[in-house]
């Protein structure tokens, strides 16, 4: 029961990190109705600058751990989320009324362009960071001597991810830039008809998604103490199963995904293979897609002819 | 919407062009974007010490040189874009360079197969040009088999290598467990992949575009984990070696007394076998140019074709696209196994490392670059791009960045594909004029 509740803690932690990456993608599909495939990519350049700009501070003498990871934390948001408009703005806005294959092929080639362009920028080699949180909580200490620990960087992941779903929900539903989404969500060509800029709207998603895998990327930093230049592919694809898992186009539902996902990955990796954890949350895209299309949170899709 | 683009579109073209002060502009804002993009990932550099410690130096030189290189190229693309024009312009060429221009492209298939056969008699002793050409028509072959996935049934697989790698590891399997030669196990693996393909396509008939090549993607990966962990059959990561080489149709190309070479009177020589492989490799690239070609003027190419067109008109008109489907898996598929089979013959060793989304990625840029459906287009695509690739040999590490911009420029620039790209095979050429009689509005 202790190794449950230990692996239930892990599983949520990593489903945070998921989440934040997957509101990236499902906000990008909902509008525009593409897989912003290089989505994955903007989250592992998010965990270099993170990584970079920590060392930074760290040479320059500040040793207060709060301001710095929130420096760390507006620094690789920002940085970030300027990638995310510059992504936008070269690969995917001259499509946007091209062939329906179009923007994925494209997204595919900016994928590859960000890996390959920080593995000649840092190298190919994994790059550890000393623990920077420390210390944590003993929630229960079993007969056997097993101890259940929550510590302080899981702590941190869990708080920032809900203050961020929160902030998040309250910007699309209550304001301005919002309700644009949503109109340009419902029908691009009627929002512009109505005044809304459609181009900044759609610019505005790519940075606030790019901005979120940024938290993403600095929580994966944290947590692991450790990036690489590809942890963007496989994390991309898992972020992208929750998407889908928890309905697309939904924002709850990409954190309830990203969860779930993190979840079956822990458990699976704790009681069957470490090996097949992968294959496992592959599968499970698979028979979600198949059998559940819309996912948990989802509006079913209308075929228009 | 796209009325709405086309007349902004000409009004950008009526006014005049902008001044140096726009374009200077332009630049400005673009290299300050690249500033702070490449502030901290190019301006810094991390490196782990050799205690362990990640340390970090500066490179502000080559910050300050990406930065004007952003600079000064916006500034070129800006002019280039004036001197070409908006988008869309129509160019007239002359009608005597047209009928030029396509006495060629009727010429070029035949030259190019010519010119194929006779590689191996022009450069018998070129080891390298000969390997780079089964190197080539591998891919063309590969090219091909998607071809009829993604050019003609307008299905996007990005999980093509899982069908290259059920071929190549059934061969090297079955020929090294069961000592099966290869010319019974070709087959097998074009059967063996088919089936993978008609396993895949299966579930995934009912979904569209995007959601198809994500799942496809999820297989491909799926594959390649299951054959680097499933040590007891594959070998994991250490992959398959001492596989059989390919005999001349059970006579083996060695330099023994029952070798071709002692049987037809002449000297052994290594550069026979690989003479052999570049026909072996060009006949079965040659049959899957040849199957696609018949299949596509049979029904069910029809039916490929009308499904990538409109999939709800297809519906409409009564054609079971679920079979379409699976057919266009399957063939693809197999061909894909194919090739895979003789790639596993041709290296001798192989290992999940050769069969990565990269790959993949390759065959679907060749496809794409080939413009979708061209036969001839994918041939050239290859060529293009392996030769390129070989040509910048020294600059290995900019590899797949270059190949990334190439596929972001190319969907911008000509998303139909560089070289050619296919119109459907039937369609009405002129619309004729019917009496009112047989039509209520008049015209049909």
């Amino acid at each position: 029961m202790d190794y449950f509740a230990q692996q239930l803690i892990n599983g949520l932690v990593l489903g945070s990190i998921y989440g934040l990456i997957a509101i990236g993608y499902t906000m990008v599909y909902g509008i525009v109705g593409m897989i912003n495939f290089a989505h994955g990519d903007i989250f592992m350049i998010g965990g270099f600058i993170a990584l970079i700009s920590f060392l930074i501070l760290v040479s320059f003498g500040l040793t207060f751990v709060p301001v710095i990871l929130l420096i760390v934390l507006l620094v690789a948001m920002l940085i970030t989320a300027l990638y995310g408009w510059t992504v936008e703005r070269i690969a995917y806005r001259p499509l946007r009324h091209s062939f329906r294959l179009a923007p994925m092929l494209s997204a595919i080639g900016m994928s590859f362009v960000l890996t390959n362009y920080s593995q000649i920028a840092q190298g190919a080699r994994v790059k550890p960071v000393p623990p920077i949180i420390t210390g944590g909580y003993t929630l229960h200490e079993g007969v056997d001597g097993f101890v259940v620990r929550l510590s302080n960087v899981q702590i941190i992941v869990v708080i920032t991810t809900i203050v961020l779903l929160a902030l998040f929900t309250w910007l699309v539903a209550r304001t301005r830039l919002g309700r644009d989404m949503r109109a340009c969500e419902q029908d691009q060509t009627m929002a512009s008809l109505l005044g809304v800029d459609v181009d900044r709207t759609i610019s505005m998603t790519f940075v606030i998604g790019a901005a979120l895998a940024a938290v993403a990327g600095m929580m994966y930093l944290l947590y692991y103490g450790q990036v690489d230049f590809f942890m963007g592919f496989v994390a991309g694809i898992k972020a992208f199963t929750a998407a889908v898992l928890g309905g697309i186009g939904s924002l709850p539902g990409a954190m309830l995904g990203g969860l779930l996902i993190g979840l079956i990955e822990t458990l699976w990796s704790a009681y069957f293979s470490v090996e097949y954890k992968d294959v496992a949350a592959f599968s499970i895209l698979i028979v979600v897609l198949i059998f559940m299309p819309t996912g948990l949170l989802g509006r079913p899709e209308v075929e228009k002819v | 919407m796209a009325g709405v683009s086309a007349s902004a579109r000409g009004s950008s073209a009526a006014s005049p062009a902008p001044g140096a002060a726009f374009i200077f502009k332009k630049a400005l804002i673009s290299a300050l974007v690249a500033l702070v993009l490449f502030s901290l990932m190019i301006g810094v550099r991390t490196e782990a010490g050799s205690d362990g410690q990640l340390t970090y130096m500066t490179r502000f030189g080559d910050l300050a040189a990406m930065v004007a290189t952003v600079f000064g190229g916006s500034i070129v693309v800006e002019l280039l874009r004036q001197w070409w024009g908006p988008v869309g312009t129509i160019r007239i060429v002359p009608p005597s360079v047209q009928s030029g221009l396509a006495l060629a492209r009727r010429g070029i298939a035949p030259v190019l197969l010519v010119f194929t056969f006779l590689v191996p008699v022009i450069f018998y002793n070129e080891r390298y040009i000969l390997d780079l050409g089964i190197l080539v028509l591998t891919y063309v072959m590969l090219g091909w088999g998607l071809n009829v996935v993604v050019g003609l049934a307008g299905l996007l697989d990005l999980g093509y290598v899982a069908f290259y790698a059920v071929g190549a590891y059934s061969y090297a399997l079955l020929a090294t467990n069961f000592g099966f030669s290869f010319w019974i196990c070709l087959p097998l693996a074009g059967i063996l992949a088919a089936f993978c393909g008609v396993l895949l396509g299966f579930p995934v008939l009912r979904l569209r575009g995007d959601y198809l090549a994500i799942v496809t993607l999820a297989f491909g990966e799926i594959i390649r984990l299951v054959i680097i962990n499933w040590q007891s059959l594959t070998g994991g990561p250490n992959g398959v070696t001492g596989i059989p080489r390919p005999s001349f149709f059970g006579i083996p190309l060695t330099p023994g007394d029952d070798g071709l070479a002692a049987r037809l009177g002449i000297e052994f020589s290594t550069t026979h076998r690989i003479v052999f492989l570049f026909y072996l490799i060009l006949a079965l690239a040659l049959l899957t140019n040849w199957v696609t070609i018949r299949l596509r003027r049979l029904p069910i190419g029809r039916a490929w074709e009308a499904l990538r067109e409109d999939e709800v008109a297809c519906r409409a008109l009564g054609i079971n696209t679920t079979t379409t489907k699976l057919t266009a898996f399957a063939t693809g598929a197999m061909f894909g196994g194919l090739a895979g089979a003789f790639f596993a013959t041709r290296q001798g060793f192989i290992s999940p490392e050769s069969f990565t989304f990269h790959e993949s990625a390759l065959v679907l840029a060749i496809v794409v670059l080939g413009g979708m459906g061209s036969q001839l287009g994918v041939a050239l695509a290859a060529l293009v791009m392996i030769g390129g690739f070989e040509l910048f040999r020294g600059l290995e590490q900019f590899r797949m960045l270059v190949f990334g911009l190439a596929m972001v420029l190319l969907m911008i620039w000509r998303p139909r594909g560089l070289i050619g790209h296919r119109a459907p095979t039937v369609f009405l050429h002129h619309s004729q004029a019917i009496s009112s009689d047989l039509v209520k509005e008049g015209h049909g």
